[in-house]
């Protein structure tokens, strides 16, 4: 199982919130930032957000739940994102990642059980050139068939 | 707005966006030609020329959105089909709203709504009063041709759940049943529902709470098909989110989503009656709609003037107490208060305490007796009760509430203006720059005209908060005050003086106002007197605790923003010094020119629903109706001809000196209509002792209430629900109320005064309240345009009213002073008596909360308690510390008057040193602590500032029990005989 992760106090959510307060449209480069410490957006940095920006709770967790990218929790320690638009679809991407994730067991935007990965669908990285494409804790990959895909996914503790 | 159900007038049709002002364009709809201000929207000018475009996520309370791609319409050389709410009108624009294209893809935009909500009309709550329904219809919707697939209604699984399951009915059941889109209901509102399974995501919800009320508590989460409606953030529902429960999104609801709870029980209504609501002195107008004599919900009224179609918890819903088991039906009485209460029927009642009171007075003279008119009944109701005094009676032994609320502000405006009221109407706050609100909190006391200021503070106007705490209006969602000025309780004439020394001092002031409106020589002394150093903030600052830097910054605001308006409330008049502050704030107001015209004046926000009214009424003991002193003979003639009685021209008794009166054994009869002074009055002990010491007590009200376990005959009231009259709001406005249901004691208020009269030997034959205004109006100048022919005419009116101003008078004072000049009138500081000390160190103040109202009578006995079911006492965390005090804890709240235990909460709202806590639960009985100072001119009660302790505390206290076991003991009713 992953550990909990700590509770961040109010003044370390702050720090992070803080230098973002002045700029224009502060909203977004505060979540960022949370996300980019945590690995995700800590409920009480809800609040928190919501008192220093004079909003309500439910502003932010509408802005927060519009973006897929903004967790609720933390995701596995290796995230890996495939893309699922349609130039990758159009070159098999969709039947190869289903059936790659089937023969594995995971599921989309589950963590697997021993807390190593998290599979996310992606619509569109830019890469329609040499799809099916794909992203690894940030790095693109491209040219993705079967056994590649399988080989990330294991790598990264599947 | 759902206002298909009930048929009502073309009037009160959903225009779908707000109106506009504007040039004026013309273009053609559907061939027919319409004339509208710019800026309006297509769909808007449709409907102006009675062409109704289907809509759903449009309405004419909000802004356009255009989500729901129904309303689209195709324009004479423009591409496409643009959404009509978001397109504004221009000039010769030729616009189809029907055409094949636009149908076609209405009735596509329509399947796709229906393919994801449940078929279950039949049996849902909003069978016949649903606009999807509606739209279904007009957009002649007659298959739909999707699979069933992923949905958010099905609670099963996917696609198992026919249209008109039964198992539909099933889904407020909160077990996971296998579809994971399938959200149960939530049901933590006490008075609606919230079924995300019906919601179409059109946002009006979300739009109303922002637009309208402005709470911003309710927001659209995820996106896509995973879009929902969610009130709070993640794990919330609507009781732990920020929602206020104002009911907007409920109107707004285009479906059962969001849904009254009363209406999902009771059915649709069938038929509706314009009435105001009797809470507090915004005096919203509401429909309330019924089955039979069944009222099933009440609906904020679009065309009510005061509240523009909005609704606070306590109109919208808190109406529960009508129909208590509480609730008194039958006259009861005893010979003495020990006794239990025997009910009799309304002859031996009224007879019983007829022979009574003129007993006393054979016995006492005739100024042993008197009455308190209610400012929660209507105008008729009270001109009833202050004639029965002064023509009954035979004295001017009449007094009111106001006493304990808004008496120095008549005193002060009326010493400076010329009139005891307000200068403005609400809407005037749509053009205000600079606000000063002074010892208001109106979010919770006056929330239907709170959410009116919000509104135009998020359109950019500021606001000068001047209190002790630091309330919602100082820093909420989106609103922020320039300057929150936190001042030390009781040293208001100190602020407001330091702000007219700046202005003064530093020459801000409107000298061309001052002289065209003012009298000029009062004018240069108040400015000798003002300008003196020891006004300066820097002077006061010590006394106020007000930084001087920030005060200066704040006059210099309000002298030079624009357009400044002055609204203030009981943190103003409940003081010492409460008429010098009122006379201060109107000193301000002429300094910077700010009277006479939209945007500005001076609005004192009235606590009670018809306190106006009853100081109109001639409720006080020195002023027959229209605030004509009674010494004045030309007065007293109108009466006396009228009336065919002479009246007294002495002054009678105010509600302290009639308890100091009986305590001293000379005032023995008292007839109470609709107020329970022994819980809302101060120094609770010395209320009670005059009660006690009384020999006939006539309690007129809905319950028995904290005065009557004092009183030997028990009235029973009718509700505002029960009877026709007239009540007038903070801006002077009369409203009508009207009978919505049969009166359920039999008689409403003023046949039972005009019943207790007759029986006293008047010989009065009202039949209907519009009799009493004809008799008000025809002795009253402001009111001399009044008549129920002209209410039903115009809606509503303001006084004055009458053949100067026959359509009434928004505004006051716009060509000149009433009194003439402006009378400026010097305003020295005197600290208050009440000071803290070793003994005594913290300073209490009192307010009110959202949900409850005033001493609770009403909302305790509804589930507004829910929110608020005891008093606390809010305390700051340092001074909560220093004593040990734990959140929650219970405490002991002493002054030098009394003591009481409550419940602390810890609260950073507070200043050090200050304490808060409200008056609405008698178990508490805040008002054993508050003492019997009082306003030097009114005798208003100082109720704001108390110099208290609290200390620990394991129980109630020795006054608390023998209270209760007093309490107790005078509620025993014996049946009446068969």
């Amino acid at each position: 199982m992953q550990p909990t992760p700590p509770i961040p106090t109010d003044d370390e959510i702050d720090a992070i919130l803080m230098p973002h307060k002045g700029r224009e449209g502060p909203l977004l480069p505060m979540l960022h930032g949370l996300q980019a410490e945590y690995g995700h957006i800590p409920a009480p940095a809800i609040s928190r957000i919501a008192h220093i920006m004079n909003m309500t709770r439910a502003e932010v967790h509408g802005v927060v739940s519009f973006y897929h990218d903004f967790r609720e929790k933390p995701a596995g320690r290796h995230v890996v994102k495939i893309c699922c638009a349609e130039a990758c679809q159009s070159v098999g991407g969709d039947v190869m990642v289903e059936e790659t994730l089937a023969k594995l067991g995971l599921d989309w935007h589950a963590t697997t059980p021993n807390g190593a990965l998290t599979v996310e669908p992606v619509y569109c990285l830019g890469l329609c050139a040499c799809g099916p494409a794909a992203m690894v804790d940030g790095k693109v990959v491209g040219r993705l068939d079967a056994p590649r895909l399988e080989r990330i996914l294991t790598e990264a503790g599947a | 707005m759902k206002d298909f159900i009930i048929p009502t007038s073309m009037d009160d049709r959903d225009m779908g966006t707000p109106a506009r002002q504007g040039a004026p364009v013309t273009l053609t709809i559907d061939g027919f030609e319409v004339t509208v201000p710019e800026g309006t929207s297509v769909m808007r000018a449709a409907a102006e020329a009675g062409i109704q475009v289907p809509k759903l996520c449009a309405s004419d309370n909000m802004e356009a959105w255009g989500s729901c791609r129904l309303c689209v319409v195709e324009i004479e050389g423009r591409r496409g089909t643009p959404a009509s709410c978001t397109t504004p009108v221009a000039e010769g624009m030729a616009v189809r709203t029907q055409s094949s294209k636009v149908k076609k893809i209405r009735k596509g935009v329509m399947e796709l709504y229906i393919s994801d909500h449940p078929l279950d009309c039949l049996t849902c709550s909003a069978n016949g009063d649903c606009e999807l329904q509606d739209m279904a219809g007009a957009v002649g919707l007659r298959d739909q041709r999707y699979e069933s697939g992923r949905n958010h209604y099905d609670p099963l699984g996917i696609g198992t759940l026919a249209a008109g399951d039964i198992r539909a009915r099933t889904r407020d059941t909160a077990e996971d049943l296998g579809n994971p889109e399938y959200i149960p209901q939530d049901q933590s509102n006490p008075y609606f529902t919230y079924d995300p399974s019906k919601c179409i995501v059109c946002s009006r919800c979300v739009r109303a709470c922002e637009e309208v009320q402005g709470t911003f508590a309710l927001t659209i989460e995820g996106r896509g098909f995973e879009s929902r409606v969610s009130a709070g953030a993640a794990g919330d529902d609507f009781m732990a989110s920020d929602c206020v429960s104002c009911g907007a999104c409920v109107q707004a609801c285009p479906t059962a989503s969001l849904q009254e709870k009363s209406i999902i029980e009771l059915g649709t209504p069938e038929r509706s009656v314009i009435t105001t609501c009797a809470y507090c002195g915004v005096g919203c107008s509401f429909k309330a709609e019924l089955n039979g004599d069944e009222l099933v919900r009440m609906v904020p009224y679009k065309h009510g003037k005061a509240n523009r179609g909005h609704s606070c918890v306590k109109g919208r819903f808190a109406y529960g107490y009508a129909n208590h088991k509480d609730r008194i039906l039958s006259p009861m009485i005893r010979d003495r208060i020990d006794e239990p209460w025997r009910e009799v029927n309304w002859d031996e009642a009224l007879t019983f305490a007829a022979q009574r009171m003129r007993g006393l007075q054979e016995r006492y003279g005739k100024k042993s007796i008197g009455v308190i008119t209610s400012s929660r009944c209507t105008n008729e109701e009270t001109y009833l009760v202050q004639k029965l005094t002064r023509a009954v009676f035979g004295n001017n032994n009449t007094d009111t509430c106001a006493r304990v609320c808004h008496s120095p502000t008549g005193y002060g405006l009326g010493q400076t203006f010329g009139t005891s009221a307000g200068t403005q109407d609400f809407d005037s706050v749509e053009d205000t720059d600079v606000i000063i609100l002074i010892g208001a909190n109106p979010t919770d006391a006056h929330p239907v005209f709170a959410s009116r200021m919000k509104k135009r503070l998020r359109a950019g106007a500021k606001i000068i908060v001047i209190d002790p705490r630091k309330i919602d209006l100082v820093r909420s969602a989106h609103i922020e005050a320039s300057h929150h000025l936190p001042l030390r309780p009781g040293t208001n004439v100190a602020v407001v003086s330091a702000l007219a020394h700046v202005i003064v001092t530093e020459g801000l002031m409107d000298e061309a106002f001052i002289r065209e409106r003012c009298d000029w020589e009062e004018f240069s002394e108040y400015a000798e007197f003002i300008s003196d150093p020891r006004h300066s903030p820097e002077a006061t600052e010590l006394l106020t605790g007000v930084p001087a830097a920030d005060l200066r910054e704040a006059a210099r605001l309000f002298a030079t923003g624009g357009n400044g308006a002055i609204y203030y409330g009981l943190g103003v008049t409940e003081h010492s010094q409460g008429s010098t502050t009122v006379i201060g704030i109107a000193n301000l107001a002429m300094l910077t020119g700010n009277i006479g015209r939209r945007g500005v004046g001076v609005n004192p926000l009235r606590g009670q629903n018809n306190v106006q009214g009853s100081c109109d009424m001639g409720s006080f003991p020195h002023e027959l109706p229209g605030y004509r002193h009674v010494k004045n003979d030309d007065v007293r003639d109108i009466y006396r001809e009228v009336w065919g009685v002479e009246i007294d021209n002495e002054p009678g008794l105010r509600i302290p000196n009639m308890l100091d009166a009986a305590v001293e054994g000379t005032f023995k009869g008292l007839y109470c209509q609709g107020e329970d002074i022994l819980q809302s009055d101060p120094d609770t002990k010395h209320v009670a002792a005059g009660l006690a010491a009384m020999e006939c007590v006539i309690v007129h009200d809905l319950f028995l209430n904290e005065t009557a376990n004092y009183a030997h005959v028990f009235l029973p009231g009718s509700t505002f629900l029960e009877k026709d009259g007239t009540f007038t709001n903070a801006e002077r406005r009369i409203n009508r109320v009207r009978e919505v249901m049969k009166p359920l004691n039999g008689y409403a208020d003023w046949e039972v005064t005009q019943l207790l009269a007759n029986a006293m030997g008047a010989g009065w034959h009202y039949t209907h309240p519009s009799q009493i205004m004809d008799e008000i109006a025809l002795t009253t100048p402001s009111f001399a345009g009044v008549s129920y022919d002209v209410l039903e005419e115009k809606g509503s009116v303001q006084w004055p009213c009458n053949e100067a101003h026959p359509e009434g008078t928004p505004l006051m004072h716009v060509d000149g002073f009433m009194r003439g000049k402006g009378r400026f009138i010097v305003t020295e500081y005197v600290a208050t008596e009440e000071k803290s000390g070793p003994r005594f160190p913290l300073l209490l103040t009192t307010g009110r909360i959202l949900s409850q109202y005033n001493v609770g009578a009403q909302t305790r006995r509804t589930a507004n308690s829910e929110w608020h079911h005891e008093d606390l006492l809010e305390i700051h965390p340092h001074d909560a510390e220093l004593r040990g005090i734990k959140d929650g804890q219970w405490i002991k709240l002493a002054s030098r008057s009394g003591e009481t235990t409550l419940r602390a909460k810890i609260s950073e709202r507070m200043s050090t040193g200050v304490v808060y806590t409200t008056f609405h639960h008698p178990d508490t009985q805040a008002n054993v602590i508050t003492t019997d100072y009082s306003d030097w001119a009114t005798n208003c009660p100082e109720y704001k500032v108390t110099a208290v302790q609290v200390s620990h505390s394991n129980g109630p206290t020795d006054w608390q029990e023998a209270y209760n076991a007093q309490a107790a003991q005078s509620r025993r009713i014996l049946p009446a005989a068969e």
